[in-house]
């Protein structure tokens, strides 16, 4: 295993990071690699993901799930630990999670337990987690990812990481430290929320390799419908496990990054760390094995005061939830009531096509290139809205990625928008490629529609054509009278030039300079 | 009337010989009357004599809910009931008013019965003598009976003779001096390894501990998860099973009990046990089990064989190891169970505020006694990495040794097992507290919690009164979810043995007029 990190870090070496490149770091490895050490640092990575799931009610309790709820309104005896209380498990998340397992190429485990984790903090009311410790939901899986080389969207890798283990698990409430009365103040929503936490193993070597890994994990979530996914709400959680140590040696001391709250920070996060561990360990320093918080606005990562040491969290088989037996076809137990068991292998047969399957089907089905699968992919609602248009257009697909990419994702770029927020409509977009292919318009011209469709004031290509005057003119007479005066201007008729400059005028609404029109025209006429 | 059965009452209602506010009445004078014995916590008397008005409204339309309307219940304080204090006899709870009813609480409600109040206990139920409580110990009833009173002869004049009074026995002790007492007529209590039975074998009433996962626990302010159960206390076997048949079947709230449906059962009166084979497990011929108590169950197994049962010997070896691992695997669920009370969100928190984890510290110590502390800090000891495989895994082994050992006594062809209740009649309190509460649980819980370990059904039958005077019982275990068999044998077995009633003068003094009559001419006939 340690050569196959091995050998990719070579590779590491050669090729320069890419996505969102971190050229500092690369010429400090570089460095190191010509200065001071004669054998190169292998980084390695490894992730462990809460991702919150997509379900109406918490993981144990009959409590809404909502984001951004006015405090403690969404708290049920149970989520506040009130004594007597009993968990009652959400048949919803086990199916999130049994999901997830099999879009991860995890083996399910048909029958899975339950632990407590013990630790007192004011946002764990019961004074433990309940969660997977022994034997969790899903295991052995993995997830491939692709990144781009040299920054070049067209050179593409693809990678894969193995997934350790799924487990299911409370997630905790919300402690809020006013500094400045001194005191903690708790808000229990999301106590007992319901978790999948997604153990990835060692198998990165980069901030650019984790990002990857995780946005592709993410938009498979998003896909399944499993978690919603959003880092910036809380509902994807990344903690990063670093090490650094010189090829055929043992693992270096590792360190955990938490707070990372952007998938660019992850990026950030982890080769910052990378950078430390090395600065640390080539200047005769030792790593801990701490918990170090990422800070976004100074780009580094500070150690966290720990909870007074190393915790013992006293794990225990949790006594009030028996055994988590899931059935596959064979298995199903002919008089038990539907809902009252998980079949597996009816959510297989019911899984989505995956973000990999969706890419290849895209390029194979459109003729477009594998990047912009990618591109499509990784804004929601993308591949929706290029879909529609190719449906409601004769355009070529491959002319079709050209707009979807280069004009409207810039545009929305630009505007911090959504594909839902998109002011230019599938339709409208279809309906102005449509006059972009019957040739009613030029392109420039379509490029000008597409600008005035943005501001959203609810015209029609075809009025704003109309009004801009944009059409290709088309009109037999008019381009005969046209063709007629230039072939008497040749002819040596001069006055025709006046009804010449005021075509030009005409097209462009009167904003040319009619003194350099004439000059312009006199010029091209004696050629 | 108030020595009646539940059953009996429950007719005297229906005929409308007497009507539930007056029963009520009567009973809460009686709470009153014998407030020395400590049995209850909390005394909810206006809720009662309410829920005593709905129910004569009931039987007034003619349309009672059943069996339990209108028949009066005393609760053991570890149950939450809504709008009632629930304390667990613990400065960590005192005044804790929980916002919901413990299901077996809103089902006893739902059927009609008055709830009169909240029982003493041993704090967190951590105990076998209902004497380590903060509200003080509970006086075990007999201690003041005319047959005990007449047996035990005071040391010295001078001594008081306020202190030759016996524990009831614990941690339902509460409740089973109040089903004694004749202030109820049905209790409930909680049993983890022994706390329903035991004070009932001390205070001369029956004590069920059902299968596990046939009651809900959900409301029940857990002890040890894996082996508490809500235990009923009543005056005899047909009481126990009509509270059992009100209470048992799945909870949507308790993901351990069973999904079957459960059907209440009426005990037949069983006229032939030819066909039983009763098993006497050799291991509970226990140290320090007393010479009276080993007379007594002999004679029982006499009883059951003279007419026409098979009586075998059988072993139960893992039984000795029973005590040591119920230690670890109670004090680690204990510490586990006992973290959520922070004084955050409830109960008692400290006025120490200089962290939140000075603030924790401060709570746990003056809201726990010293039973409580030293289970904690027991049980997270067991829970430590390096601790987790010698202690905890082997205890769970060796609990499965123990439930094995059940499983193939019972697949021999075994029916029930007959065993004594405890090792000996209640002891004065004077005497119970010279030792502590670990020895004196050890001690106490060694017949009795094997059936929690293995989550088996037992029973606990009065049988006779000891040369002091005092309650003896024994115990009947059954096959798991056979409740049905256990009491039957249980029911032919009371009726051998004809338990003397307690002649007690505070109930005399509240229990003559009208219903006077009744009493003699339904009751005392046969139970001389």
């Amino acid at each position: 295993m340690s050569g196959s990190v091995l050998q990719y870090c070579s590779t590491t070496f050669a090729i320069t990071l890419c996505l969102w490149g971190h050229p500092y770091l690369n010429s400090i490895f570089l460095l190191f690699f010509f200065f001071f050490s004669l054998t190169p640092w292998v980084p390695v990575v490894g992730l462990e993901i809460h991702a919150q799931i997509s379900s109406n009610s918490k993981l144990f309790s009959g409590s809404q799930v909502q984001f951004a709820a006015p405090p403690n309104s969404l708290v049920s005896f149970f989520d506040a630990s009130l004594p007597g209380t009993l968990p009652v498990l959400n048949r919803r998340c086990v199916e999130a999670a049994v999901m997830t397992g099999l879009a991860l190429n995890c083996s399910i485990n048909k029958k899975s337990l339950f632990d407590r984790k013990h630790y007192f903090y004011a946002d764990l009311p019961a004074g433990y987690q309940i969660t997977q410790q022994r034997v969790p939901i899903a295991v052995n899986g993995s997830l491939s990812y692709s990144l781009c080389i040299d920054n070049k969207m067209s050179q593409m890798v693809t990678k894969t990481v193995r997934i350790k283990q799924i487990q299911l698990e409370q997630d905790s409430g919300k402690s809020l430290h006013d500094d400045v009365r001194s005191q903690t103040l708790v808000d229990l929503n999301r106590a007992g929320v319901g978790l999948m936490e997604v153990v990835m193993e060692p198998d990165m070597c980069c901030g650019e390799e984790a990002a990857a890994a995780v946005r592709e994990l993410q938009l498979i979530l998003q896909t399944l419908g499993s978690s919603q996914a959003v880092m910036a709400e809380g509902q994807l959680r990344v903690d990063a496990n670093v090490s650094v140590h010189h090829p055929g040696e043992p693992y270096g001391v590792r360190t955990e990054v938490k707070n990372i709250n952007s998938i660019r920070f992850l990026a950030k996060a982890v080769d910052y760390e990378i950078e430390r561990q090395i600065e640390e360990l080539e200047s005769g320093g030792t790593i801990l094995n701490e918990t170090r918080a990422f800070d976004s606005k100074l780009g580094c990562t500070v150690p966290m005061r720990d909870k007074e040491g190393k915790q013992d969290y006293r794990f225990m088989p949790e006594p009030n939830l028996p055994p988590l037996i899931l059935y596959n076809a064979r298995s199903l137990p002919a008089n038990m009531n539907h809902q009252q068991v998980v079949n597996i292998d009816w959510i297989h047969e019911r899984l989505p096509d995956l973000p990999s399957v969706k890419r290849a089907k895209l390029v194979e089905q459109y003729g477009i290139l594998p990047e912009h699968s990618f591109t499509l992919l990784n804004e929601a609602g993308l591949t929706e809205f290029f879909e529609d248009v190719i449906k409601q257009t004769q355009m070529k697909p491959k002319k079709v990625i050209g707009w979807i990419l280069n004009d409207l994702l810039s545009y929305l770029k630009q505007h911090s928008l959504t594909v839902k927020e998109s002011p230019v409509s599938s339709f409208l977009l279809a309906d102005l490629l449509n006059r972009l292919e019957k040739k009613e318009i030029s392109s420039t011209a379509a490029k000008q529609v597409f600008a005035e469709l943005w501001k959203g004031e609810g015209k029609t290509p075809l009025e704003i054509v109309k009004e801009k005057k944009l059409q290709l003119i088309q009109d037999q007479e008019d381009l005969e009278r046209i063709c007629q005066a230039v072939m008497a201007i040749k002819s040596g008729n001069r006055k025709v030039l006046n009804k010449l400059i005021g075509l030009v005028q005409r097209e462009t609404q009167g904003r040319s300079n009619p003194v350099l029109v004439k000059q312009l025209l006199e010029k091209k006429l004696s050629e | 009337m108030m020595g009646n059965t539940m059953s009996l009452v429950s007719a005297a209602l229906k005929e409308g010989r007497v009507a539930p506010t007056e029963l009520c009445q009567r009973c809460l004078s009686l709470i009153k009357s014998t407030k020395f014995l400590n049995a209850y916590i909390t005394v909810a008397e206006e809720t009662a004599l309410k829920q005593a008005e709905e129910s004569e409204k009931r039987y007034k339309r003619g349309q009672p809910l059943g069996v339990l309307d209108g028949i009066p219940i005393a609760v053991k304080d570890n149950f939450n009931t809504a709008g009632i204090e629930t304390t667990c006899a613990s400065n960590m709870l005192k005044g804790y008013i929980s916002p919901y009813n413990a299901t077996v609480v809103q089902k006893l409600l739902d059927q009609g019965a008055v709830l009169l109040g909240k029982t003493n206990l041993d704090e967190f139920a951590m105990g076998s003598g209902s004497t380590d409580g903060v509200f003080g110990p509970v006086r075990n009833p007999w201690s003041y009976s005319r047959q005990y009173k007449e047996k035990s002869v005071p040391k010295s004049h001078s001594e008081d003779k306020d202190s030759n009074w016996v524990i009831t026995g614990g941690s339902s002790g509460g409740s089973a001096a109040a089903v004694s007492s004749f202030t109820c007529f049905a209790a409930l209590g909680s049993d983890t390894g022994g706390s329903t039975r035991n004070p009932a074998a001390h205070c001369g009433v029956v004590g069920l501990k059902p299968t596990y996962g046939l009651i809900s626990r959900h409301g029940l302010i857990p002890l040890v998860n894996s082996m508490d159960v809500p235990g009923i206390l009543t005056r005899c076997v047909d009481d126990a099973a009509v509270v059992l048949g009100s209470l048992a079947g799945h909870d949507p709230k308790d993901s351990t009990t069973i999904q079957d449906n459960f059907k209440p059962f009426e005990l037949s009166d069983l006229t032939d046990v030819s066909k039983l084979s009763i098993g006497i497990p050799k291991e509970y011929h226990a140290p320090g089990l007393s010479s009276e108590i080993l007379a007594l169950w002999s004679k029982a197994a006499d009883l059951f064989k003279n007419a026409g049962a098979k009586v075998i010997e059988v072993s139960l070896p893992h039984t000795r190891y029973s005590i040591v691992c119920y230690h670890v695997l109670c004090t680690a669920e204990v510490a586990s169970n006992m973290a959520r009370f922070d004084g955050l969100e409830y109960g008692h928190r400290s006025d120490m505020n200089k962290s939140t984890e000075s603030m924790y510290a401060a709570t746990r110590r003056e809201g726990f006694n010293d039973v409580v502390r030293g289970r904690i800090l027991s049980g997270n000891y067991f829970l430590l990495k390096q601790n987790y495989e010698n202690y905890f895994i082997k205890a769970q082994k060796v609990r499965r040794l123990i439930a094995n050992d059940f499983v193939k006594v019972f697949g021999s062809g075994v029916d029930i097992l007959l065993t004594p209740t405890t090792l000996s009649d209640a002891i004065p309190y004077m005497e119970f507290i010279k030792e502590d509460n670990r020895t004196r649980s050890a001690q106490d819980d060694i017949l009795t919690q094997a059936a929690n370990m293995a989550g088996l059904p037992a029973i606990n039958v009065p049988t006779a009164l000891s040369e002091r005077g005092l309650p003896v019982g024994l115990q009947f275990i059954g096959r798991s979810f056979q409740e049905k068999q256990l009491l039957t044998v249980a029911k032919w077995f009371e009726k051998q043995v004809k338990f003397p009633m307690i002649q007690l003068d505070e109930v005399k003094r509240h229990d003559h007029g009208v219903f006077q009559h009744q009493k003699s001419a339904s009751f005392l006939e046969h139970r001389t």
